[in-house]
């Protein structure tokens, strides 16, 4: 009797109290402990996240969430990024709209992340969700500016488009002229990855002059630098904005013009664009550059001491994505001038070229984690890296969550000592306890592998590229990382013991990615058969892995769990190893 | 929560020999099918010294350094433009101690181009007869063609001397004697 009292609250006082909790791990939380709970929350959740695609079925989605409204999906491994996955491999967002238009008129949000979406999908989603207001499609590819203009054509309420690092077939700028006359709703538009030379600016100009609450605007690298003003003069009221084209004959009035408009945009907080930025025009933004918190400054081929100048009118900064001209002398100004900065990011500029063609070293990222207090996520490239540099890093800033650093070519030891580099990143993991993202490189023994099991207790994405002895060191990282979720490898001597004495810490983490490492064939059909919620995929476009002998490695690899089975959309170079023990193709 | 410890894993290890066999320790030695990831105490030094002999311009390993290709293509765009669209070629002088690149398509004819490069290179070219060559000049512009052989300036046609030219060098005016002209 007590026991029944104790839950029988009301199911909508539940539910009032289920609608304060919004993040994902928060509500699978709540949905397990107990099934009226798990009854409750699932019938009023709004938004619903599938880190891969593959690791669940559409049906068995909208089965367990019947009103969602907002979805996001992610597909390909992160290495398809560097085109380490093959063209074809899969992440197909067709059938989960498919499946969503028959099931929810009133999904209102669709967010992916590494997928192929195709026209038709585009042309699905416009006409099937009468109340369509958010599509972000994050390094997306497959589709073109016409299933663009299918959505501008038909989302009425469409509040949000954002196209971020997407591969768009450029067929022609005149999708723009497709959002109608009447429309007014846009409060977010991000076309940065557009190529076409040619853009409709008469249709730009008009859709931004009429969408009052317009707070980003992205725009392509087509927009020439005199059609900024008369954007930017019908939209003062934006928050986040991002040039086209940075360059033009130096013209006094072009200047001043621009430098006013850019004067009456009080409430820019982020800037971004600058391709092919001459110094001349870089003043123009100082007006703005005081309330500035985020600066994306990665294509702008300026030199150091332009790029000085203008990091030292921005003292609130947050977040700063630059290439390496900035140099250790701009970035220990930025140390000094940026005591807010969280985020930085450093871009190489010539990352084929043999020898270092800026003053980009060790030296920079030391200064900017001894000097700004709150920095917190880092990606770095460099030609140079010691372990006395990161022990200082990791000793002044133990609060990093992300710590990518890159050095340019694999392999490089301590340019002070010759030594590996496992005792500087060993500080790292021991130093910041909160490290949740953790990127490799330099040359590296397992003895890292050893530092990270041991320390890296946060740790839930690491990547790793040529580096380690032997399976130990792959051993060390299943078996001590305790919050892994995501683990990729590349060019490892990483092999069969580790994986198979490990294979259930597989079923705890997303996904494993191995390529060009030392994983056999018959390794891989073991694990595909002992570990059913697993699909152990094979990807191998030398051909069929059994035309070569069982212990040959594979070439690539990549284990995530399912609860979904193996896929049926395999490209004829994907394997999945399953129960049978055989192959099964697409 | 270790695995190993809670899970008992020598009981339920997966391994590819026959159940009873004898347990293999994890770290095994280089039986790779791969050629470089040789594990001996020897690396840094090795590594040192391909770095030393190793060719100017490496090949590409796929996907390394991990950058998206379209910061790829951003960078690179502003070259190809440069290097395809125009007719870009060394210039150098004798004694100057920088080179520049000049796009020769910018030039109608060769009086234009003289003035460009008087102005880069701060020094005047003198007067040019076929049967003495540049009089009145300490300096001399030469170039070399398609056949790497090096001509004086003003030789041949300008259309055929754009598409001729390969580089651009000014020389001392001493050195320029015996350079022949085109047949």
């Amino acid at each position: 009797m007590h026991k029944k009292m104790a839950f029988s609250f009301p199911d909508e006082v539940l539910e009032h109290v289920f609608s304060f909790i919004q993040s994902d791990k928060d509500r699978n939380a709540v949905s397990m402990v107990c099934k009226s709970w798990y009854e409750i929350e699932r019938w009023c959740r709004r938004k619903v996240f599938v880190g891969n695609c593959y690791a669940v079925s559409p049906r068995m989605v909208i089965r367990r969430f019947p009103e969602f409204r907002s979805i996001e999906l992610k597909g390909k491994p992160h290495f398809a990024d560097f085109n380490l996955v093959p063209d074809g491999w899969g992440g197909y967002v067709f059938p989960w709209i498919a499946e969503m238009a028959g099931a929810y008129p009133w999904l209102e949000e669709i967010r992916l992340k590494r997928m192929v979406v195709t026209d038709e999908s585009l042309e699905l989603i416009a006409k099937s969700f009468k109340n369509f207001k958010v599509l972000v499609l994050s390094s997306c590819e497959g589709f073109s500016t016409d299933g663009l203009a299918a959505i501008a054509a038909s989302c009425k309420n469409l509040k949000e488009l954002d196209l971020r690092d997407c591969e768009v077939d450029d067929l022609s700028a005149h999708w723009l002229s497709h959002f109608p006359e009447t429309y007014t709703s846009l409060v977010s538009l991000n076309i940065s990855c557009l190529g076409s030379d040619e853009a409709s600016f008469s249709a730009l100009e008009r859709l931004v002059r009429r969408c009052t609450n317009l707070k980003t605007l992205r725009l392509n690298r087509a927009v020439p630098l005199d059609k900024i003003a008369n954007i930017l003069r019908h939209a003062p009221q934006l928050v986040e904005f991002g040039t086209g084209t940075y360059t033009a004959d130096v013209r006094p009035d072009v200047y001043s013009d621009l430098a006013g408009v850019f004067s009456s945009c009080k409430e820019l907080k982020s800037l971004s664009g600058f391709w092919d930025v001459i110094p001349d025009y870089v003043p123009a933004i100082y007006p703005v550059c005081s309330k500035l918190t985020s600066l994306n400054l990665s294509y702008a081929t300026i030199q150091s001491p332009d790029l000085i100048k203008l990091v030292s009118h921005c003292p609130n900064l947050q977040r700063l994505l630059v290439l390496d001209y900035i140099e250790d002398s701009g970035l220990e100004v930025l140390a000094s001038s940026c005591k807010d900065l969280q985020e930085l990011r450093v871009f190489p500029s010539d990352p084929f070229g043999a020898e270092p063609n800026v003053s980009l070293t060790e030296q920079g990222l030391v200064a900017v984690s001894l000097g700004c207090p709150k920095l917190q996520s880092v990606l770095y490239f460099c030609r140079r890296m010691s372990n006395e540099a990161l022990v200082t890093i990791a000793r002044s800033r133990p609060n990093f969550t992300r710590f990518r650093l890159c050095i340019i070519e694999p392999k490089t030891a301590d340019y002070l000592t010759l030594e590996p580099l496992d005792v500087g990143f060993g500080a790292i993991v021991q130093y910041c306890k909160d490290l949740r993202r953790l990127s490799l490189s330099g040359l590296l023994t397992d003895r890292v592998f050893e530092y990270i099991g041991t320390y890296a207790k946060k740790l839930e994405m690491l990547s790793v590229a040529f580096a380690g002895d032997s399976d130990l060191g792959l051993h060390h990282v299943l078996s001590g990382c305790e919050s892994l979720r995501k683990l990729e490898i590349r060019d490892c001597p990483f092999g069969d013991k580790a994986l198979l004495a490990n294979a259930a810490k597989l079923e705890t983490m997303r996904s494993l990615w191995m390529s060009s490492c030392a994983v056999s064939f018959a390794a891989c059909k073991l694990l595909g058969q002992k570990m059913p919620r697993l699909n152990v995929e094979v990807i191998d476009e030398r051909g069929p892995p059994d035309s070569r002998p069982e212990n040959c490695p594979v070439d690539k690899l990549y284990i995530y769990r399912s609860i979904a089975g193996p896929r049926f959309d395999m490209p004829p170079f994907v394997w999945t190893m399953d129960e049978d023990s055989g192959l099964r193709l697409s | 929560m270790v695995f190993e410890k809670d899970l008992n894993l020598d009981a339920t290890e997966l391994r590819l020999g026959l159940p009873g066999s004898s347990e293999e320790s994890l770290r095994i030695s280089n039986k790779r099918a791969l050629p470089d990831m040789n594990d001996d105490s020897g690396v840094a030094a090795a590594k040192k010294c391909d770095q030393e002999t190793a060719p100017p311009t490496k090949a590409q390993v796929v996907g390394w350094p991990p950058i998206r290709s379209y910061r790829k293509n951003s960078l690179q765009t502003k070259k190809i433009e440069a290097e395809t669209s125009g007719m870009y070629v060394k210039v150098s002088m004798d004694g100057a101690p920088y080179l520049r690149k000049i796009d020769l398509k910018v030039y109608k004819g060769y009086p234009e181009l003289f003035k460009a490069l008087e102005d880069m290179f701060k020094f005047k070219v003198g007067k040019y007869s076929e049967r003495e060559g540049y009089n009145g000049s300490e300096f001399v512009p030469t170039y070399e063609d398609k056949d790497g052989d090096w001509m004086l300036v003003g030789d041949v046609p300008w259309e055929m001397f754009i598409n001729a030219c390969k580089r651009l060098r000014i020389v001392r005016g001493s050195e320029a004697r015996g350079l022949g002209c085109v047949v």
